[in-house]
């Protein structure tokens, strides 16, 4: 049987807002994405909310309750306790547009200064031979669904808009190591590249984006320290260095 | 009215930016054009994320029997050889090298052991055929085609200077009107949702690639943007709908909790063992194998059981036919009162697969189960039921150019596209559609374009669309759009759903009349900033449209095939076979008329056993054995 939940949604736009009080009809099993829904239908007709698949899939509905970053199709309201209020506010990493909706632009530029996958010249479509192992490192990564609650929750810019130019966020770190490990990627120095041109350095590896993972993508343990940790090492021994310099290409495959 | 009309000139604008959207706006880009392309909402979020399973191409990496003829064999007794004989060909063909293709531009599909693209096995399918992720095999190409279309924006900034001079992304826009200017596409009208600002795109060409209508009805797997706005839309500009009564209804979507009913369940869960039972603990799929298919599949669970392990020597288990089949056999159970608690049937891999191998072959299953129904299927049953899926039927267009038939200009590929799937549509045939017919929608705009040249949008056309958008803002009085939404998808499941009737759709016919002027009424609160009120009401208007199109020909059409079951006409009849529906709209109605199903080429027709044929075709039909 339903229950009556207290909800606090911000309202509003980037000149203007607050939390709205508001009592919901919650049934069993629901998500809060459904009882936002409800909201929706019957009191706040215009509330503004992005959502899709409805089942963690697309990763649309990221907003923030009590709180933290979190997929609204995924969180379920059996998980709140009787009478707590729940307060439902938008992304705070970016600018709001209306009520739930945030503008996310900022990925989509950052996506666009990854450099792009690079397929081997001489290597024919249906030729390629991978192994299911070594195609697995990168296939963790490009589960990424990109509701972008990794690059919210990132305190290198959560709170520094400032850090925003030189930073891409840890979305855009795994799709770097995806690269650096994609069995036939030809672009070279993909790892340095994390460094010099997208802020790599600027983490400090803290794992809050591998916590609110819908995915569950390691992203710190899996992409972000073995990155860090290979730079480090071509940057300060002295013979890979002079390999790399050489070469001019990136010192361990 | 809007002040400021944002205006933007593209050779070819591609609505909808799911696969075959996606693929359209490459081929497009590759052929020279300038291409837009429109999604409703965040550029890589379309439904065919969703798509779990695989796709189907016929490389034969795992059983090296399989080529395009099995793979056309298929698709024609899935579709109950209702298909367009020339797109299943065409499809089967070409699908392996739009696979390969992917993997040139990135994608990492799973591997067999030396080293090729893994296959599984699907319902329908002669052969493991499916290349696939995991069970997330649809995002994989959704995000390799994004990823390929920022390749190319970086190589035009290198080159011109612009990233986005000639292929840009407009997302959270909504299309409300394809334009005509001398019976020809001249553009596409819309409004950002963002802003509620209204937009003109001028453009020869127009490639509608808007997915599914599954939001028609109450219980669905589809997301929200499934509205059936390009079904619409295409009526509306004069176009054509094909096959409008044949809607496939997925046999396994959650049925419990009540806040992820209609939620799929992907059919790999059977092609890797999954079992289906009913209350009393019966495997009872072997009471529905349909005469058709008596050769094809198992009717003793011993044999069922070892065609996992040994295909050659033994029949496929019941439980992998095709979809319309196993919807209907859930179907009758339920109806029986052998249902589970919640009014479906037992899934159950718990007990066919270790729980490593379970977590590690349907990684999303186990989370969506686990996250949002607490159950572990490595442990328990899953409870499962028929939702509403995918609709077969679509745009009429030329099989070769994916040419709109009637309009100049248009195209239309992907699920808003009829004649590929027939009256039932495999698993896994859809991705290699959309790859497969993106393709060649945006070829055949690139050609159209080269050869028509452009086609200026006159003020009146402008005009007439303005005055559309602004239409739900200024009647006050009206209905709210969400009560009426709830009431069209009550009146579709109840009336026109998977078992119909003459009576019922009748009924419906009658119901979706009285909406209209209801729907005509309604009025939105607020303003035009980022307000799904009045993104609804638009919404509304196709669904309606569909609604009444799929009720029309449901009722004229007088048999059971595929996605199609009436009760009062309970078998297929080959003399309906040889027939298709298509739905006009008029401005105030939709109309209905019979077209003759293309005859199938000889040496098409030669594929197959005389003996199959005779079970769908008229002697006449068997007696000429095809065309040249």
């Amino acid at each position: 049987m339903g229950r009556i939940l207290n909800l606090r949604i911000f309202r509003g736009n980037a000149a203007d807002g607050g939390l709205a009080d508001v009592a919901v009809e919650a049934m069993e099993g629901e998500v809060i994405l459904d009882v936002i829904h409800r909201v929706q239908a019957e009191q706040m007709n215009d509330l503004a909310v992005r959502w899709n698949c409805k089942a963690g899939k697309c990763g649309s509905c990221s907003m923030e309750i009590n709180g933290k970053p979190r997929l609204a199709c995924m969180t379920r309201v059996a998980s709140f306790e009787d009478g707590e209020t729940i307060t439902i506010t938008p992304l705070r990493a970016f600018p709001v547009i209306k009520d739930l909706v945030t503008d996310v632009s900022f990925n989509y530029k950052k996506a666009m200064e990854v450099r792009a996958y690079e397929h081997p010249v001489d290597l024919k479509p249906g030729d390629a031979r991978m192994q299911q192992i070594d195609v697995e490192r990168s296939q963790e990564f490009r589960k990424c669904i990109e509701c972008f609650l990794c690059q919210d929750t990132c305190h290198v810019i959560r709170d520094h808009e400032e850090n925003k130019k030189s930073f891409a966020g840890p979305r855009f770190f795994i799709r770097l190591a995806e690269l650096d490990m994609h069995p036939l990627d030809t672009v070279r120095n993909r790892k340095q590249s994390a460094q010099a041109e997208h802020g790599l350095g600027m983490c400090n590896i803290t794992k809050c984006c591998t916590e609110v993972c819908p995915e569950h993508i390691r992203i710190t343990d899996n992409a972000i320290i073995p990155m860090k940790e290979r730079v480090v090492d071509v940057k300060y021994d002295p013979l890979r260095w002079l390999g790399s310099v050489i070469r001019k290409r990136d010192g361990i495959l | 009215m809007s002040t400021s009309l944002g205006r933007y000139n593209y050779d070819v604008v591609v609505i909808g930016a799911g696969g075959a959207g996606l693929r359209a706006a490459v081929e497009a880009r590759e052929a020279g054009l300038s291409v837009a392309i429109i999604c409703k909402s965040l550029f890589g979020k379309a439904h065919t994320v969703m798509a779990e399973g695989g796709v189907s191409a016929s490389m034969g990496n795992v059983n090296s029997d399989d080529n395009w003829m099995v793979h056309f064999r298929d698709t024609m007794r899935g579709g109950k050889f209702l298909n367009h004989f020339r797109m299943a060909e065409l499809h089967a063909k070409e699908a392996p090298d739009r696979v390969w293709e992917l993997e040139t531009w990135g994608a990492l599909f799973d591997r067999t052991k030396d080293g090729k693209i893994s296959q599984r096995n699907f319902g329908g399918h002669e052969y493991p055929r499916l290349a696939h992720v995991g069970d997330r095999t649809g995002l994989e190409l959704i995000r390799t085609m994004q990823q390929r279309i920022v390749a190319m924006q970086q190589k035009d900034a290198r080159d011109h200077g612009d990233a986005e001079k000639f292929i840009r992304v407009f997302a959270e826009l909504t299309i409300t009107e394809i334009l005509k200017d001398n019976e020809k596409v001249s553009g596409v009208y819309g409004y950002w949702r963002e802003t509620g600002e209204e937009v003109l795109f001028t453009a020869p060409a127009v490639i509608v690639a808007t997915g599914g209508i599954g939001k028609t009805f109450k219980i669905t797997s589809n997301s929200w943007e499934g509205t059936g706005d390009g079904h619409a839309l295409v009526l509306k500009a004069g176009g054509r709908l094909k096959d409008m009564e044949f809607i496939q209804f997925h046999p396994t979507g959650m049925v419990w909790p009540p806040s992820v009913r209609g939620l799929l369940v992907t059919e790999s869960v059977r092609g890797d063992g999954g079992v289906l039972t009913n209350s009393d603990g019966v495997r009872f799929m072997f009471n529905y194998i349909p005469d058709v298919f008596k050769d094809k599949y198992a009717d003793n669970e011993a044999e069922a059981d070892r065609w996992y392990t040994d295909q050659t020597n033994n029949r496929r288990p019941p439980e992998l036919l095709p979809r319309d089949e196993v919807a209907r056999a859930i179907n009758s159970e339920v109806k029986a009162g052998r249902g589970t608690e919640h009014g479906g049937v037992f899934l159950d891999v718990s007990k066919r697969l270790p729980a490593d191998v379970i977590k590690k072959k349907l990684p999303s299953m186990w989370h969506q189960f686990y996250e949002l129904a607490g159950v572990d299927i490595t442990k328990e049953a899953m409870e499962v039921g028929p939702t509403c899926h995918y609709v077969m039927g679509g745009v009429d267009v030329d099989p070769d150019t994916a040419a709109a038939i009637g309009v100049p200009g248009l195209f239309a590929a992907g699920e808003v596209a009829a004649g590929m799937h027939g009256s039932n549509r495999l698993g896994g045939n859809s991705l290699s559609d959309l790859l497969v017919f993106g393709r060649r929608a945006g070829i055949g705009a690139a050609e159209y374009v080269k050869s028509s040249g452009k086609n200026p949008v006159s003020d009146a056309s402008i005009k007439r669309a303005q005055e559309k958008v602004a239409k739900p803002f200024t009647q006050a009085g009206g209905e709210n759009p969400y009560t009426l939404h709830h009431e069209l998808q009550e009146l579709t499941q109840s009336l026109v759903g998977i078992i119909r009737t003459k009576v019922e759709l009748e009924e419906a016919l009658k119901k979706i009349a009285e909406l209209r002027n209801r729907i005509a009424k309604v009025s939105v609160a607020g303003g035009r900033e980022f307000n799904p009120g009045f993104h609804l009401s638009f919404d509304l208007d196709n669904m309606l449209l569909v609604a009444e199109s799929t009720a029309l020909a449901g009722l004229t059409r007088e048999e059971s095939r595929g996605g199609h079951t009436r009760d009062d006409f309970p078998t297929m009849n080959p003399v309906w076979r040889q027939s298709n529906l298509i739905c006009t709209f008029d401005g105030t109605k939709v109309g209905v008329e019979k077209i003759p199903l293309p005859v199938m080429r000889k040496d098409l027709f030669e594929l197959f056993d005389i003996h199959e044929l005779e079970k769908y075709m008229t002697p006449e039909e068997i007696a000429m054995g095809g065309i040249n």
